[in-house]
């Protein structure tokens, strides 16, 4: 599974590397956060794109899992 | 906790509200078109430190060290106070520079530019579309890798508490008058809303700023990148409720000639934001969401705020800004060279896609 680490880099980029890993089309992915702001930032995009998703937060960073059928 | 001002009512909400502040603002006081302007206040507050000696624009602007403070307060409260750093601090710090010197070559940061259009000032049309451009050329770095690496938690959670208290002691300096505080007497600086309200103003702009996460250029961006207009409907809000109260309070005076605050060269009010955006563009935020992400903690944009101060400090010590009968001598050049400077940053902060 990929996993798209975020941590540390401030917006836009983790929408962006989001959005990249989307456009790859197949396979299922996570990704790591460390900021409120970018795991909402990143859910809207998840939301939009109609994926299913479970979030996990552990020590003040998140993990979303995001499945892809 | 869901986080209402996250959603898009909770940010139009918040855009309705700052909106209206800022129109409120300037019937009690502040410049015209200018309830609210991160660039000038900021400007004016290095005047009132003396790192400028344009005599018309210095003053303590209460609003600035309210965004700031609230941010802080909100952060704490909401568990989001987090502070970093290191992501790239002294690059951060030179597009702050030139953030400003672009924004006070067209006289306004993005905020100033919605609040000028609501207050019929068209001259702020040309700088709006000036704005977008400059951060579509920044959208075009960031589509080929551009980033400027990453931060990391700070080792102590001090280091994030240092420039809110810094803040606050400028300000009781202020309030104490104290003789090094400069005081414009003439001039937009000595324009002004009483100081209790100004700094209420700033403390719940800081919190609705924080919590909806406002930022004019993210706007843009956004809209430009994923065509997400989530932003964006925060800042047609803003723009909206500032010129519905500017027609209640007959602030709203349309036309292009004479823009209080602003000129009408129609080519450096564009070029002037187009530097002002790609660099808010290439640092991730335009100077008010500078501000709330500096309250958080967060150092890589406080380098940035201090860079905005220093521009400053360049742009009137060596007659870069632009005033309202025209651009100064050297804002072109200086607009030309901070282009140049975005572009380089630009090219060489491209990560290349590993294999």
């Amino acid at each position: 599974m990929n996993v798209i680490d975020t941590r540390g880099l401030s917006c836009p980029q983790p929408v962006v590397m989001t959005k990249k890993e989307i456009n790859r089309g197949k396979g299922d992915f996570s990704i790591l956060l460390d900021s409120v702001v970018a795991k909402e930032n990143v859910l809207r995009v998840l939301e939009r794109f109609q994926l299913q998703y479970k979030e996990i937060e552990e020590n003040g960073e998140f993990k979303i899992n995001v499945k892809r059928s | 906790m869901k986080n209402f001002f996250a959603s898009r009512w909770g940010i139009i909400v918040a855009g309705l509200a700052i909106g209206v502040i800022a129109s409120v603002l300037q019937k009690l006081g502040n410049p015209s078109n200018m309830g609210l302007c991160m660039a000038c206040f900021e400007r004016d507050i290095a005047g009132a430190l003396g790192f400028h000696q344009a005599g018309v624009v210095q003053y303590v602007r209460p609003e600035i060290i309210g965004i700031i403070i609230g941010s802080f307060v909100t952060s704490i409260f909401f568990k989001e106070f987090k502070p970093r750093s290191g992501s790239s601090p002294i690059i951060r710090f030179f597009l702050g520079v030139f953030a400003m010197i672009g924004a006070l070559v067209f006289l306004g940061c993005p905020w100033r530019a919605f609040l000028r259009l609501a207050g019929g000032d068209w001259n702020a049309i040309i700088g709006i579309v000036g704005l977008a451009f400059g951060v579509g050329i920044g959208v075009i770095f960031l589509r080929s890798g551009f980033n400027l690496g990453r931060s990391y938690s700070s080792r102590s959670r001090f280091s994030g508490w240092v420039f809110p208290i810094v803040t606050v002691i400028i300000f009781i300096f202020f309030l104490l008058k104290l003789p090094f505080i400069h005081f414009s007497e003439k001039g937009p600086g000595s324009q002004y809303a009483p100081i209790a309200i100004s700094l209420i103003a700033g403390l719940v702009i800081g919190f609705l700023a924080n919590r909806s996460r406002f930022c004019t250029m993210g706007s843009i961006r956004d809209v430009i990148l994923i065509r997400d207009f989530h932003l964006l409907s925060g800042v047609l809000a803003f723009t909206v409720a500032a010129l519905i109260m500017n027609f209640i309070f007959g602030q709203f005076h349309p036309g292009f000639a004479n823009p209080p605050i602003g000129h009408t060269d129609g080519l450096w009010n564009f070029l002037g934001m187009t530097l002002a955006g790609l660099a808010f563009a290439l640092a991730g935020g335009c100077p008010g969401r500078q501000l709330i992400l500096a309250g958080e903690g967060n150092g890589d944009s406080t380098v940035f705020v201090l860079g905005m101060l220093a521009g400053a400090g360049f742009a009137h010590n060596f007659s870069l800004a632009s005033s309202p009968k025209g651009i100064g001598t050297y804002g072109a050049q200086a607009t030309i060279l901070g282009l140049i400077f975005c572009v380089v940053i630009g090219l060489f902060m491209i990560e290349r896609r590993k294999a």
